[in-house]
């Protein structure tokens, strides 16, 4: 733990990152002893490390993995996350294939819809999958794996565009509204590294390479720049996101954003969106014909609402 | 002389420095790497043996 100025050996660092989590979930009020979690599983080392500390910290935690339809990559991570699910008790996992229930595979979908970008798409498709399983579920949170350098690199990215709207929204809870599922990250307080370092402790056999279309991805670019300002000084990257998270609670930063937005049923699934009509996931479906005899019969606007 | 072996990169170095300098020596970042010898983590002071073969695991993902 350099940022601590700590060197755990492997016996002590499980506890440590465990203790972690257990304590952002207490701090932060992300679900109690007694309620379901529902962990987005992708066969990476943060979600199936987020998976084995819920599980064995006592959490009644199931697994959902989105199957993506990514060459080379889906099926592998698929078989990561069976594997972990199958040699964990008490693990239980859902599997949801994108294109044996929709239809079409993420590359199929980013070709259908030029212009879109995939992985804008993906994450539209896996918000919607995730938000379904956990309301159908009775979930009372959906997991996800985000690790504190994700945090600190998308936080880094919104400063500088300042990205109001983005800001707001970044925070360990995003509280349910009707028809939306909390969503929590108890390993905001736990660096990738830690989280790869547990991993590789407890041997969990994660999937080592990269969803190819993260190749070039703005948050390694992010990530890369916060590492080189973190060797020059340690804890950068905790002061930058605990900082943040403590300002925007003592100056109330974005009162004037807070403004509730109305949110109407979406007319297929029932999922809530801003916009009368379909919602942008129901929308990715409809032949594009029929999305502009929809949008104009709703008398929607052309953009993403979810 | 040990080896360091990073993705489909590696390099060749004298025992008797930290995993530590060894990792800056050959130019990659201390935060985005995880020493493995043997399958098992090493801590970042531990001393280079001679003839040591240190995986670095890279930890940084994009998603």
């Amino acid at each position: 733990m350099r940022h601590h100025r700590l060197s755990l050996c492997g016996e002590h660092l499980l506890p440590w990152v465990r203790a972690q989590v257990a304590r952002a979930i207490r701090k932060y009020r992300m679900f109690g002893p007694d309620e379901r979690v529902l962990v987005a599983v992708s066969g990476g080392k943060d979600s199936l490390t987020l998976w084995d500390i819920l599980l064995d910290l006592g959490y009644q935690a199931d697994g959902l993995y989105i199957n993506l339809g990514i060459d080379g990559y889906s099926d592998a991570s698929q078989a990561k996350a069976e594997a972990f699910a199958v040699g964990k008790p008490g693990a239980r996992l859902r599997v949801v294939d994108v294109r044996g229930e929709y239809g079409a595979s993420i590359p199929e979908l980013a070709r259908a819809h030029r212009g879109r970008k995939t992985c804008s798409l993906c994450g539209l498709v896996k918000r919607h999958i995730m938000n379904q399983a956990a309301c159908e579920g009775g979930y009372a949170a959906i997991a996800t794996g985000h690790n504190l350098d994700d945090e600190v690199a998308v936080l880094m990215q919104n400063t500088l565009r300042w990205s109001v709207g983005y800001l707001r929204r970044q925070a360990p809870v995003l509280p349910p509204e009707p028809g939306l599922a909390r969503k929590v990250k108890p390993l905001c307080r736990v660096r990738e590294r830690e989280s790869a370092a547990f991993a590789l402790v407890r041997g969990i056999d994660y999937i080592y390479d990269e969803c190819p279309h993260a190749a070039g991805a703005t948050t390694l670019f992010y990530k890369d720049i916060l590492n080189q300002l973190e060797n020059r000084s340690r804890g950068t990257k905790e002061m930058f996101y605990l900082n943040f998270l403590q300002a925007r609670e003592q100056y109330d930063l974005f009162r004037a954003e807070r403004e509730q937005v109305a949110l109407h049923p979406c007319a297929h699934c029932g999922q809530p969106t801003t916009t009368p009509g379909l919602c942008a996931f129901c929308r990715l479906w409809v032949p594009p014909e029929q999305a502009d005899d929809l949008a104009s019969a709703c008398g929607q606007a052309d953009e993403d609402d979810e | 002389m040990a080896r360091l072996i990073y993705r489909d990169k590696s390099w060749e170095l004298p025992g008797g420095m930290t995993i530590r300098d060894a990792i800056r020596k050959v130019g990659l970042d201390l935060e985005a790497v995880l020493p493995v010898r043997d399958g098992v983590l090493i801590n970042e002071e531990t001393i280079l043996g001679d003839h040591d073969v240190i995986k670095l695991v890279a930890v940084v993902s994009g998603g």
